[in-house]
């Protein structure tokens, strides 16, 4: 079974490119020349340049040995939480942003939730002088104002999505809109795996230095070029994509997704799609979405703005149909727990996203001589007031 | 065994510019659908286009959004809509398409939301989200079983090869998109669009075009009716039924003016 995307852009019955006409000549644009930009040597060449120079990779892979003792196993954190920007989300945009001039765009749309894609984005675009707008839920503003300061620090427009929910789909449903508005100086930068196709995996291609890095790292620290476990958050799927997506053949590597289930999977307060989604579309392609019996979209809810998402991306569909991942539904509370035993255990203090798979390590039961890395997707900085709020740290 | 398609039958006799209207169901109130059907029928209206309220309504424009969320939030679904509209055709005689996304027919179930639009007396479906190429995969075996049009759009942006493909796989008519944008973003008719409107009209598709986006007065109506059979008109439409005292009547009145009849 192949679980890398076909040529329809399907990943087994998930993915597409659903789209209205208004889209279709960007989206065509895109796709029919994505594969052949990235593949070109200058594009490669300044790729790796920027990921190293710019961004900081490789990022260390580092052995966790007072969590690896506390479960008895062997524990590795990959560190993209040290990537500029705090966390992963930058592989993409310094790939996309890389497209997009090669496309001849000149300005830039993005969405964005809690704000690390949109500060992510709003980087690259100041490093590349492109005009750079990020729409961004009229609530999200609200509540992640850090995060809006360094867009607009770094030059970028951040405009308020007033429609639906006023939270991250809405957001999506805005910067598509925009591009509908601005179809031929404009590529929109989708932060995540979703999205019609080619997204979903052009996004998986560019955070798949992740897994990549993974490989030699672990070659040369344990001998074996694969762990037993990758463990990696999934809301819409970019950082777990790119830590699996060279494990995707492996057969002895088990894909671990933790997905965030909020006040409990059935509490009617959660964002655990495998759980509570059905095939559907949104946003471009079909997958398992959250949804009523009438097909509206259900605004989810997670303790991490990050993982609050009514969707995951089809390439994760299809792991879940096909068995080839194993979800977990992680709590906030157990997220919580999870974030303050990885900051007392070992010094780093990880964004709530990566705190859901942090907590996955007590339902693994791996075995002392197994290996297992868990994607280190952002740092905690951006989730200060939260912690600061539920773990009484000023009390 | 069926008979000719009302949107067939409706460009083969017509001798003036054909007005499709686009109405929010269950807008401005919950139960208000069939009243304002009634009425843009009475006013003149040629085809009358119904929106299945969507949650996320990409395609859109502000004006269609808040009426879907308003509706939505009114309790409206597709189940209710079909429910509203079980007896339309004791009264309703032009073409109707009903308008909407892909998701909320899926979960209806494509068969079973075909079977219904064919028992209410549905001629045809709008579904931007539906590219051609899966309508063509998985969807046209099912729609031509239940004799609907699906109607097609194209954009200033749709190249010459895919307008005659568009225009290969369409019935009815195909829906002209004035200009890139989103519904109701933009209004009137500019030198440029009318360029686009002459250079695809000169491109001779089998199938007629309405023209639509942009529409909101006689003026845009009869510019747009110049290079098609006719035009759509949605968001101005919506504007107006949102702050109408009297429905029916504003409805009359808006259509006859649309078309310079009063």
């Amino acid at each position: 079974m192949s679980f890398n995307v076909d040529e329809r852009g399907y990943y087994g019955n998930f993915g597409g490119a659903f789209i209205p006409e208004m889209l279709y000549p960007n989206v065509e644009e895109l796709r029919s020349r994505y594969l052949d930009i990235i593949a070109e040597p200058s594009f490669q060449e300044e790729f790796h340049a920027l990921l190293k120079d710019y961004v900081g990779r490789p990022t260390p892979l580092f052995k966790a040995d007072r969590l690896s003792a506390k479960y008895n196993t062997n524990i590795y954190l990959k560190r993209e939480d040290l990537c500029h920007t705090g966390a992963h989300k930058i592989n993409n945009t310094i790939g996309q942003i890389l497209v997009a001039k090669r496309l001849g765009k000149s300005k830039i749309v993005a969405e964005t939730g809690a704000g690390q894609h949109g500060v992510a984005t709003a980087t690259v675009c100041a490093l590349m002088g492109m005009e750079c707008i990020v729409y961004m839920g009229a609530i999200d503003i609200e509540r992640q104002a850090p995060n809006v300061a360094r867009m607009r620090m770094l030059g970028a427009q951040v405009m308020p999505a007033t429609s639906g929910s006023k939270t991250l789909k809405d957001a999506t449903n805005e910067a598509m809109r925009h591009w509908i508005n601005h179809p031929v100086d404009t590529h929109y930068i989708i932060g995540s795996v979703v999205g019609p196709h080619p997204y979903p995996d052009m996004v998986a291609r560019f955070q798949a230095v992740i897994s990549e890095e993974i490989r030699f790292q672990l070659q040369e620290k344990e001998g074996r070029d694969y762990p037993d476990y990758v463990i990696a958050c999934v809301g819409g799927g970019s950082n777990a994509a790119g830590a699996f997506y060279h494990f995707l053949d492996e057969p002895r590597t088990a894909l671990i997704a933790a997905e965030a289930a909020g006040l409990g999977v059935n509490s009617g307060h959660s964002a655990a799609t495998t759980f509570l989604g059905k095939p559907g579309v949104l946003h471009g392609s079909k997958s398992l979405s959250m949804q009523t019996e009438d097909g509206q979209v259900i605004e989810p809810y997670s303790i991490s703005a990050g993982l609050d998402y009514p969707g995951i991306g089809p390439m994760h569909a299809h792991l879940f149909e096909s068995g080839r991942a194993t979800f977990y539904g992680v709590t906030d509370e157990e997220a919580l727990v999870a974030a303050v035993e990885c900051s007392q255990l070992e010094g780093i203090i990880p964004a709530l996203e990566t705190a859901h798979a942090l907590a996955v390590f007590e339902r693994l039961q791996a075995k002392p001589n197994e290996i297992v890395v868990v994607n280190v997707s952002g740092r905690g900085d951006k989730d200060l007031a939260t912690y600061q709020n539920r773990l009484k740290l000023n009390d | 065994m069926t008979k000719m398609n009302r949107i067939s039958a409706l460009f083969a006799s017509a001798t003036e510019p054909i007005l499709n209207v686009y109405t929010t169901a269950g807008y401005p109130h919950l139960e208000d659908t069939m009243t304002v059907l009634n009425a843009l029928q009475a006013g003149g209206v040629d085809i009358i286009e119904v929106g299945m309220p969507y949650s996320d309504p990409v395609a859109d424009g502000e004006t269609i959004q808040l009426s879907n969320q308003a509706a939505l939030e009114q309790g409206m679904s597709v189940a209710h809509l079909f429910e509203q509209l079980k007896d339309m055709r004791k009264s309703i005689t032009v073409p109707v398409l009903l308008m909407g996304y892909i998701n909320p027919v899926l979960q209806y179930g494509v068969e079973a939301f075909c079977a219904k639009c064919a028992e209410v007396g549905v001629d045809g479906l709008i579904l931007p989200d539906l590219p051609m190429v899966e309508y063509e995969a998985s969807y046209r075996e099912i729609f031509e079983k239940y004799g609907l049009f699906n109607i097609l759009l194209i954009t200033p942006q749709t190249n010459d090869e895919r307008i005659r493909h568009i225009d290969s796989v369409s019935k009815g008519f195909i829906y002209m998109v004035s200009s890139a944008s989103t519904t109701g973003a933009k209004t009137g008719i500019s030198a440029d669009q009318e360029v686009y409107f002459s250079r695809i009209a000169a491109m001779n598709l089998q199938n007629p075009r309405l023209i639509g986006f942009g529409i909101s007065d006689h003026d845009s109506f009869v510019k747009a009716s110049k290079n098609a059979s006719g035009a759509i008109i949605g968001s101005a439409f919506v504007k107006m039924i949102a702050q109408a005292k009297d429905l029916s009547a504003e409805i009359v009145a808006f259509v006859q003016s649309i078309k310079g009849k009063n």
